[in-house]
């Protein structure tokens, strides 16, 4: 390859990867930071230094007498943040670089030094002068938090939400693949009237939009909830909604790897006189598993990331709300609070992400037999 | 009577939960809004007659001619781009990563790039902050009718272009290296290869990628509730329909209406999904 267009592969990527990862970036930093900074500037400012003016009044001392002259000697408030520059005046707040010295009204003098010391000196007791003001600005280095996330965990009901989308998520992952495996097996390896009709209905539903579902089953789950006094809104219900929506893919895909296990090994345990759950249990559940824990990462990741289901099914109440839910309404109703919001988001997202990066291989492959079959 | 009870669980699942709900979607099309009384086409009568329904039909049809387009081609480009690199695979992990965040998730990330603050006050979103580097005017971005569709696409584009990646990259290894080699011997240059042997030779792969996330499109919901709620006229159907369902006390006839439209809209997919399985019937 020419070395032009290398460079011009190499810079397009390196855009692609770019525009790919920094608003997740954003998210992360601004989760980090101090709450207080992440309202008045970019995240990107972060991690470079940034400048705050403060103002100190000294507090209320007679002053030491040496020599003739009262002296009081103090540090201004700050946490190791270096001194750039001071004043005592509000018009003038950064008149004086450190280690300088102000000659007060009065006769007195200031000095302040880089690391926040300051020497106050006047002819007279300061027992009936007014608390002299030292306005300074610091630089504060980028600081980094954790305090965000204890925050929303503790607080704001993430950890509670975050419990709840597991209590959904795992089961509701565990069910289908389970119920989904038998049917699979059946569709793949036994011979009954309808089999075809079935598994082409399977494929058709694999692409009926979740919102056909929503009304019917809305109607459903209340008319049967009040006819027999349960509460319709409940995680069972739920558990059951997610299995319901997951059935198609789940087995469309380990149809298609069941199916894929050769007819010898299959024919020949028949002959020794194998039964199907014997057949199913021990021979071809153990050559498919990889497909059934493909299918399992994906509605995993499908059911913490749902918000729709979980609110039809499920309610918007505070005590059952899901990780997305709750995300929503920080969204909603502390619309300025970024720090609470992305630290929440962070949370959200750490699950999924984890999954995903532990399997990516699996995930990968997956989706290639969704996708190609 | 052996494959009834092995089928019988999914078969009760899939028929309460994805087939009787068809039927039932029909149904409640035709009848009032709790579900009672039979009202005929008044609910059809009202979808046509509705300004809110055709803003929700426009901006559906403006992403579905959006997204799956532009997340196939930005795959595509994408793989290209990854496998002529040494570090393709990390770039790769990098790019699939927004794919396992949720559409809410996704969204406070964007919102985070979106947001706006007053002429003059300090920018904190991405966005807004180049636009005035640029020496710009800070823009209200969400709040911006017709342009705000775009950007809240941008939003479904950047989930779904690391799918279509993997899948088209997978394809992009299994063209036979002697192919493209012959085809620079005969002369082809580097965009000829590209247009003229690369991309036919992988146009199954593109049509499955692109109707996949023409149906994940179709269903975008959350991203909308997320960051305007269908307010500056940015609702999508899928919302449209989750709204009618919980609006003053939910309106299950105008909302069946709606999910039906959804399912037209998908149809011509489905029925070339099940013809294709009906093809390869002795597989």
């Amino acid at each position: 390859m020419k070395p032009l267009r290398r460079f011009a592969v190499h810079l397009s990527a390196l855009v692609f990867v770019v525009a790919w990862t920094l608003p997740s970036l954003g998210v992360l930093v601004t989760s980090l930071r101090d709450r207080d900074q992440v309202a008045v500037s970019g995240w990107w400012t972060a991690l470079s230094s940034s400048s705050r003016m403060q103002v100190y009044r000294v507090p209320e001392d007679k002053g030491e007498p040496v020599d003739g002259r009262y002296i009081v000697t103090g540090s201004l408030p700050g946490n190791g943040e270096v001194l750039i520059a001071w004043g005592v005046s509000s018009l003038q707040p950064t008149y004086f670089a450190a280690g300088e010295t102000a000659n007060l009204t009065g006769g007195g003098t200031l000095r302040v030094e880089a690391d926040g010391s300051f020497f106050l000196s006047g002819t007279e007791s300061f027992a009936r002068t007014h608390r002299q003001r030292i306005f300074y600005s610091v630089t504060a280095g980028p600081r980094l938090t954790m305090e965000n996330y204890a925050n929303v965990l503790f607080a704001a009901g993430v950890g509670r939400s975050f419990l709840n989308s597991a209590i959904v998520a795992v089961p509701a992952t565990v069910i289908p693949a389970l119920i989904a495996a038998f049917a699979a097996y059946a569709l793949a390896w036994m011979r009954f009237p309808g089999r075809w009709l079935l598994r082409l209905i399977v494929v058709g539903l694999l692409v009926v939009p979740l919102q056909m579902s929503l009304i019917p089953l809305l109607a459903f789950y209340n008319s049967a909830g009040h006819a027999m006094g349960f509460d319709p809104k409940s995680y069972i219900g739920v558990w059951a909604a997610h299995t319901g929506f997951g059935m198609p893919l789940a087995i469309h895909l380990l149809q298609n790897r069941m199916a894929g296990v050769p007819r010898e090994i299959v024919e020949s345990a028949r002959m020794d006189g194998a039964g199907d759950f014997h057949i199913f249990t021990r021979i071809v559940l153990p050559l498919t598993f990889p497909a059934l824990v493909s299918f399992g990462i994906f509605q995993f990741m499908w059911v913490w990331n749902d918000l729709l289901v979980a609110l039809v099914f499920l309610g918007p109440q505070d005590d059952t709300l899901v990780l997305t839910g709750r995300l929503i309404n920080l969204m909603g109703t502390n619309g300025g609070d970024w720090a609470m919001l992305s630290a929440s988001a962070c949370v959200a997202s750490a699950v999924p992400i984890l999954v995903f990066l532990a399997l990516q291989k699996r995930v990968e492959s997956g989706l290639l037999g969704i996708a190609l079959k | 009577m052996r494959p009834l009870l092995f089928l019988g669980p999914a078969l009760m699942f899939l028929g309460i939960y994805q087939i009787y709900p068809v039927f039932a979607s029909i149904w409640f099309a035709f009848h009032d809004q709790s579900g009672r009384s039979y009202v005929g086409g008044t609910n059809f009568q009202w979808l046509v007659l509705s300004a809110e329904f055709r803003a929700a039909l426009v901006n559906t049809v403006l992403w579905l001619a959006v997204v799956p387009a532009a997340s196939t081609v930005l795959g595509l480009l994408s793989a290209s781009l990854t496998s002529q690199i040494g570090w393709g695979r990390i770039a790769k992990m990098l790019m699939v990563l927004p794919m396992a965040l949720s559409s809410v998730g996704a969204a406070s990330i964007w919102k985070f790039v979106y947001d706006f603050r007053g002429a003059g006050l300090e920018q904190i979103g991405l966005l807004n902050a180049i636009v005035v580097g640029l020496g710009g005017e800070p823009q209200a971005w969400m709040a911006l009718p017709f342009w705000n569709s775009f950007l809240l696409m941008v939003i479904v584009i950047w989930m779904q272009t690391g799918f279509a990646m993997i899948v088209l990259s997978a394809a992009l290894h299994a063209i036979p290296a002697a192919m493209i080699e012959a085809a620079r011997i005969d002369g082809a240059n580097g965009f000829q290869l590209f247009f003229w042997i690369i991309v036919p030779q992988m146009r199954g792969a593109i049509a499955v990628v692109f109707l996949a996330i023409f149906v994940i499109t179709l269903k975008v919901f959350d991203v909308v509730l997320a960051m305007t709620n269908g307010q500056w006229n940015s609702k999508v159907l899928a919302h449209l329909m989750f709204d009618l369902m919980f609006r003053g006390g939910g309106d299950l006839g105008r909302g069946a209406a709606v999910a039906l439209v959804i399912l037209i809209l998908v149809a011509p997919i489905l029925t070339w999904k099940v013809a294709n399985a009906r093809a390869g019937k002795d597989g």
